[in-house]
């Protein structure tokens, strides 16, 4: 097969900046669903050997830009960044994700009003911080929400569902910055 | 109506679906015979008071959770994750 160009999920329909807030794509590299056979103990060692980063706790996400191990629902947590070590398949189910889900950020002030208006979940940052994460919906779409910073989001959506995800946002973005 | 998720704490009723009488979580052995499986299948109880029943956290971490609720009251009075309450059967 000829070299293949890769398009993004979003491609065309970011960066959107209305008012103070601001999404845009982002490219994970990997994204890899790990499910652990049994307690998730051997996971953990096997995750902070390979990748540096442990299993996390239900609603916490770990690491940083390079690599991220974030919980995705009962008994799974995906890994962002690199390609999976092939030793994580001795212990837990391992399924390559990436290009099937959206990444998005959303980040500048007022980011927390724009997604109150779309999930169901308080993600003001006194019951929200730094490192935790939810499954949750965003609209109609069943969604990942984690915190990466003070009023910086990410969101992630089915690949399929990325132009209702920005249109949710455009829609509620522009609600909110209409209240001036 | 919000409903206590063991994993994702208390979330919104659209969050979940419900699936029935926890009834499924005692299933009969194949040959526990014709009325057992009726009895199964078919019949349940409507009860003014304390009920079990299966939700499943959809749009959150995906588990089957056990609510027991109060149709007297609408006091949602304990929730669990299936896993517990049938590893706690066995």
């Amino acid at each position: 097969m000829g070299e293949l160009k890769a398009v993004s999920a979003c491609a065309g329909l970011v960066p959107v900046c209305i008012g103070s807030v601001t999404v845009d794509g982002m490219d994970l590299e990997c994204m890899t669903s790990l499910s652990p056979f049994g307690d998730a103990l051997a996971l953990d060692g096997a995750l902070k050997k390979a990748h540096g980063v442990g299993w996390p706790q239900a609603g916490q996400a770990l690491g940083d830009a390079t690599v991220r191990v974030i919980w995705f629902g009962r008994n799974e947590a995906v890994l962002i960044g690199p390609e999976a070590d092939q030793g994580l398949g001795d212990v837990a189910a391992v399924v390559d994700l990436s290009d099937a889900w959206a990444a998005v950020s959303v980040e500048g002030a007022g980011t927390v009003d724009v997604l109150a208006r779309l999930v169901p979940v308080d993600l003001r940052a006194a019951a929200f911080g730094e490192g935790q994460t939810v499954r949750t919906q965003l609209g109609h779409l069943g969604a990942s929400i984690t915190k990466l910073g003070p009023e910086r989001f990410m969101i992630l959506v089915f690949r399929s569902m990325a132009a209702t995800l920005i249109h949710d946002l455009k829609q509620a973005m522009a609600g909110v910055a209409s209240r001036g | 109506m919000r409903i206590d998720c063991p994993l994702c704490g208390a979330r919104d009723r659209r969050e979940f679906y419900y699936q029935g009488a926890a009834v499924a979580l005692n299933r009969p052995a194949p040959d526990a015979g014709v009325e057992a499986w009726d009895d199964y299948v078919h019949l349940r109880d409507n009860p003014a008071g304390e009920t079990r029943d299966l939700w499943h956290h959809e749009a959150g971490c995906g588990a089957w959770l056990v609510v027991t609720r109060d149709t007297v009251s609408h006091a949602v009075s304990r929730v669990e994750l299936a896993t517990d309450v049938k590893g706690a059967m066995a």
